[in-house]
């Protein structure tokens, strides 16, 4: 019975995020999305369900995409995480931050980090996925606006960005 | 990394796949959503819902609950009696001494499995449910009924003692029913037809929510909430549930996750955390969905049951049209839930063609289930759908070709303004057979129903389907005379405002009654001013979603943003134009009549040299020490726009599908949706808003059903069990489009949020009806899942095909 347990205990927990050593206290219930919100006020990583469907909440756990709310704040207690507002390097965007923005590969933007987050840990899997592969990588990530198309161009074009390097020139032409 | 753009370049903006400005933030991760608003002493809601479709409160002991850790306060119903119910805004066909809307809280009865009954306030949102858990509440169950059909059956639940029979509304439009009874009678085709058009949940990922804030210093309250129309919220909130002055309520919409229609509407929660802010001091409170709540207590879409009698000609003329539909509108009624079966449905149930005999009765009816109200299309999808399948059982009926009934049946180029003698608005304009003309040509239409046959013959296990789908929508809505009409319209306007205003150095500040969840309009909109005021778009700034600082606006949806809310912001750019040449005229010492505009610039005519910018104007306008005689200081100027007609975008979508015989598995390959939106501002964003569509309506068609168990137990409550698509489900959209600019407003813009939406549904339920109809379907209900595509093919392969009508 939730009201007749005492307040449980927190722990404390230091992990490198966005490559910052940072520390918190937490309950063993934390979810690793809560604390990265709520403990750390990284706001990128969003919650649109509660049965891990929707995949807004995706970040990199010791360089494995992971649902941030399918983890324990605890167990990443001394892991490496990266979130969306790790992934652009010195005011640059990333590449698939890049894409996206390109190919209009969101609306509302609220599934945008977790998507871009997923398509980070596909392309360093897969440099050169084809369509079907960036469809089904992205099957733990739901988006309600764009019915996808512009998100698999998004990731395409960053996937060819990446492979020719910064100095590409960059095609501008919506599909 | 700003626009790409070259700001001098005198290039026109209007036309441009432009990327979004709106994006920076949101691929970032700093857009600011309603969960990621901070505030200093923010404090969390819990709510206790029903357990039971139907049911009495006998108590609610709430002990237990306030002596949890950071608890500060728990509610119940009876603590807000000085609020008023939500009100019912649209009470469309005559409903008035029968509405019932939720309170902020349950008081005596629950109408549908979570309903709200109590709250808790606590510091942490763990805490704010671990303590709700804590209460409890003792329920005397009732008799439950989730069917609107068989909510009207004599015996049936009664919901609410000032509804008998659960009757919200009796509702008709169109001919005398004797008279559409005369011409079915008389016609050489007869087909009969009953439609499910099933319920769904809307999902947009940002589920609903609302921050509260009372100033007890100044008496005033800041509500942010996930809305698509802050400004009617207040109004709302202020004149009718709470009764506080509407300027001590301030309403902000920040980055708001989609909405779907599903955030236009007013909530329990949002006077209810204004309420509860006041009673804690001034401390915020937050409250804030989760998926199941979200699907349990926000608002769900369509849940139509309807009987189609449709009369034709041997050559698939379609003379006479009856429709019958039950419109299922939940427990209570939510802000224009009585709106959307009447006027966006029945008036638009002839489609694209001219159909002499139509009839529509609608009966609105309360179950125990969640409200239901406007879902992207809001009754024009319900609509597009009976009249699509329409024409695909007519041309079965007499073996012409789906393309050909459409195109024998299609209002023409001439008959434009076209008054579909239903009480809908003239359509606008329209040229309907190109739309299928292109759409045929790009999927390769003969070649596929070719290939479709060879594949019957050779009985490969790959069934192919081709679907169409010809739609025409009602969008920019609406014309406050139209819409306002006691008893019919919503007894209010549906105009929209803006005010563009030049600051003295020459920089725009654009502001809006409308606001965006996800449609780019800080990006379309600057293109528009950019082009008809000759600005930099670098230098115009779009500000929108916040009551203080915005004029009134009733919001975004009903694909309305630009052609009415847009026009507003055309016609004030119009006027600073205009003064900013009488004031050019006065600094060049010219009259008035010899200013030409051109690029942000004022000239005399005849000589381009002589010239003023508009910040050198604006600056002057600013200073004000040397103005013509009688004119205000600075340029800032506001419209007011009322839209004489709705806009009515239309086209054709193709689906292609394939479907197993061996597992009823359908599978849509191709896509091609030819629509005509009228004149585009932002391709790149237009497209982005099709795909979507397509997308949502293709759901319908193949995943999509919101379920809800006998006794009110919604069987489909997360994403575990409603089965939104993943990217790997949708098939690659194949866009084209025709213009046909709208008359209506001076950009010539209609509109193209729902479009796609109410398209797709009809174009992919028709392919698969098309791919299994030599086995002798004519007709299945959706979701089109694989068990129930092959139930029907087994079923109609067991019995003799001419008798296998409406497998299912």
């Amino acid at each position: 019975m939730a009201d007749t347990m005492a307040a449980p205990a927190k722990v404390a927990i230091t992990l490198t995020v966005n490559g910052e050593q940072r520390t918190g206290q937490v309950e063993p219930r934390t979810l690793l999305v809560h604390f990265l919100r709520e403990g750390l006020g990284l706001t990128g990583a969003h919650v649109g369900c509660d049965t891990s469907q929707c995949g807004s909440c995706v970040v990199e756990l010791n360089g494995a995409s992971v649902k941030s709310c399918t983890v324990l704040a605890v167990q990443a207690d001394g892991a490496e995480v990266l979130t969306i507002e790790g992934l652009g390097r010195d005011g640059a965007y990333h590449p698939i931050q890049e894409g996206f923005w390109e190919k209009h590969g969101l609306q509302c933007g609220y599934c945008t980090p977790g998507m871009i987050m997923s398509a980070y840990g596909l392309l360093k899997r897969n440099p050169d996925p084809s369509e079907d592969e960036i469809r089904h990588a992205l099957d733990g990530n739901l988006c309600r606006c764009t019915g996808y198309q512009n998100i698999v161009r998004s990731i395409q074009y960053a996937a060819q960005l990446m492979k020719d390097g910064p100095t590409a020139p960059v095609a501008t032409s919506a599909d | 990394m700003s626009a790409t753009l070259d700001a001098a370049a005198p290039v026109k903006l209007v036309g441009q796949p432009l990327k979004r400005r709106e994006d920076p933030r949101l691929i970032t991760g700093a857009g600011a959503f309603l969960d990621d608003v901070r505030l200093p002493g923010l404090c969390h809601l819990g709510v206790v819902r029903s357990p039971y479709g139907h049911a009495r409160i006998l108590g609610i002991d709430t002990t237990r609950a306030a002596a949890m850790p950071g608890v500060l306060g728990v509610f119940t119903g009876d603590d807000f009696l000085d609020l008023n119910p939500l009100p019912c805004a649209w009470q469309a066909g005559k409903v008035q001494n029968n509405v019932n809307t939720p309170r902020v809280l349950a008081v005596g009865e629950v109408h549908h499995v979570g309903d709200p009954v109590a709250v808790v306030v606590a510091e942490t949102p763990s805490q704010a449910v671990d303590a709700a858990e804590a209460i409890d509440v003792e329920y005397e169950e009732l008799p439950v009924v989730v069917d609107a059909r068989r909510a009207t059956e004599p015996g049936a639940p009664q919901l609410h003692e000032n509804a008998p029979n659960n009757v919200v509304l009796r509702w008709s439009c169109g001919k005398e029913a004797a008279e559409v009874d005369a011409a079915l009678a008389a016609a050489e085709v007869r087909i009969d037809q009953p439609i499910v058009n099933q319920r769904l949940l809307p999902t947009p990922m940002d589920t609903r929510g609302s921050i509260g804030r009372y100033d007890p210093g100044t008496g005033e309250y800041t509500l942010w909430a996930t809305s698509q129309a802050p400004h009617v919220m207040r109004l709302l909130i202020a004149a009718f549930v709470m009764g506080v002055p509407e300027q001590n309520i301030r309403v902000i919409a920040p980055d708001v996750g989609g909405g779907f229609g599903q955030k236009i509407f007013l909530y329990f929660d949002m006077p209810l955390v204004l309420a509860l802010s006041k009673k804690l001091g001034g401390r915020p409170v937050k409250f804030y969905e989760d998926r199941s709540e979200n699907y349990l207590s926000a608002t769900h879409g369509r849940d139509h049951l309807t009987d189609v009698a449709i009369g034709a000609t041997r050559d698939g003329q379609i003379t006479a049209l009856k429709v019958d539909t039950h419109a299922n509108l939940g427990g209570y009624l939510s802000t224009i839930a009585p709106g959307i079966p009447t006027t966006l449905y029945a008036r638009m149930i002839a489609g694209c063609y001219k159909i002499p005999n139509i009839r529509v009765d609608v009966t609105g009816v309360y179950t125990n289930t969640a409200m239901v109200d406007a879902y992207r299309g809001a009754g024009r999808p319900e609509a597009a759908f009976v009249i699509e399948r329409v024409c695909d059982l007519v041309a079965d009926a007499t073996g012409l070709d789906p393309a050909e009934v459409r195109r024998r049946n299609f209002i023409q180029p001439s008959d434009f303004p076209y008054d579909t003698g239903i009480g809908m608005l003239p359509y606008d304009s329209g040229n309907y057979e190109p739309t299928l003309d292109r759409a045929l040509e790009l999927v390769g239409y003969d070649d596929l129903k070719a290939e479709q046959a060879a594949r019957r013959a050779r009985g490969d296990r790959k069934l192919l389907g081709i679907g169409l789908s010809s739609y025409v929508e009602v969008c920019g809505v609406a014309p406050s005379k139209w819409i306002g009409l006691p008893g019919e319209g919503w007894g209010a306007g549906l105009w929209e405002s803006a005010n563009v205003k030049v600051h003295l150095t020459g920089k725009v500040v654009v502001t809006t009654g409308t606001l965006p969840h996800g449609q780019g309009h800080e990006t379309t909109f600057a293109q528009l001013v950019a082009d008809e005021l000759g600005v930099p778009y670098d230098d115009i700034q779009v500000r929108h979603s916040d009551t203080l600082g915005t004029p009134f606006g009733f919001g975004s949806y009903g694909s309305r943003s630009l052609s009415v809310g847009g026009t507003a912001i055309y016609k004030s750019v119009a006027k600073v134009r205009e003064k900013a040449k009488r004031l050019a005229a006065h600094m060049l010492e010219a009259a008035p009549e010899d200013i030409v505009w051109e690029d942000g610039k004022a000239h005399v005519r005849g000589a381009p040299a002589s010239l003023k910018t508009l910040g050198e104007i604006a600056l002057q306008a600013s200073v004000a020490y040397d103005l013509p005689e009688g004119m205000e200081p600075y340029l800032d100027e506001t419209t007011y726009y009322d839209p004489p007609n709705c806009t009515f975008p239309f086209g054709t979508h193709v689906c292609v599908v394939e479907i197993d015989r061996e597992t009823g598995a359908v599978e849509p390959v191709r896509y091609v949706a030819v629509d005509d939106v009228g004149n585009v501002v932002n391709p790149l964003i237009v497209d982005g808003q099709i795909h979507g569509g397509i997308a949502q309506g293709l759901a319908q068609a193949l995943y999509e059903a919101a379920v809800y168990s006998d006794d009110g137990e919604l069987v489909t409550g997360t994403l575990n069990d409603y089965a939104i698509p993943k990217a790997s489900m949708v098939p690659t959209y194949e866009l084209d489009r025709t213009v046909t600019p709208s008359p209506t407003n001076p950009m010539g813009v209609k509109g193209a949020g729902e479009a796609g939406t109410i398209a797709s549904t009809p174009a992919v339920a028709n392919a698969v009806i098309d791919a299994v109809s030599h086995l002798g379907v004519r007709h299945l209900d959706m979701p089109l899942t694989p068990e129930r595509v092959w139930r029907a093919m087994r079923d109609a392969e067991r019995s003799d095909p001419g008798v296998a009508a409406a497998a299912d």
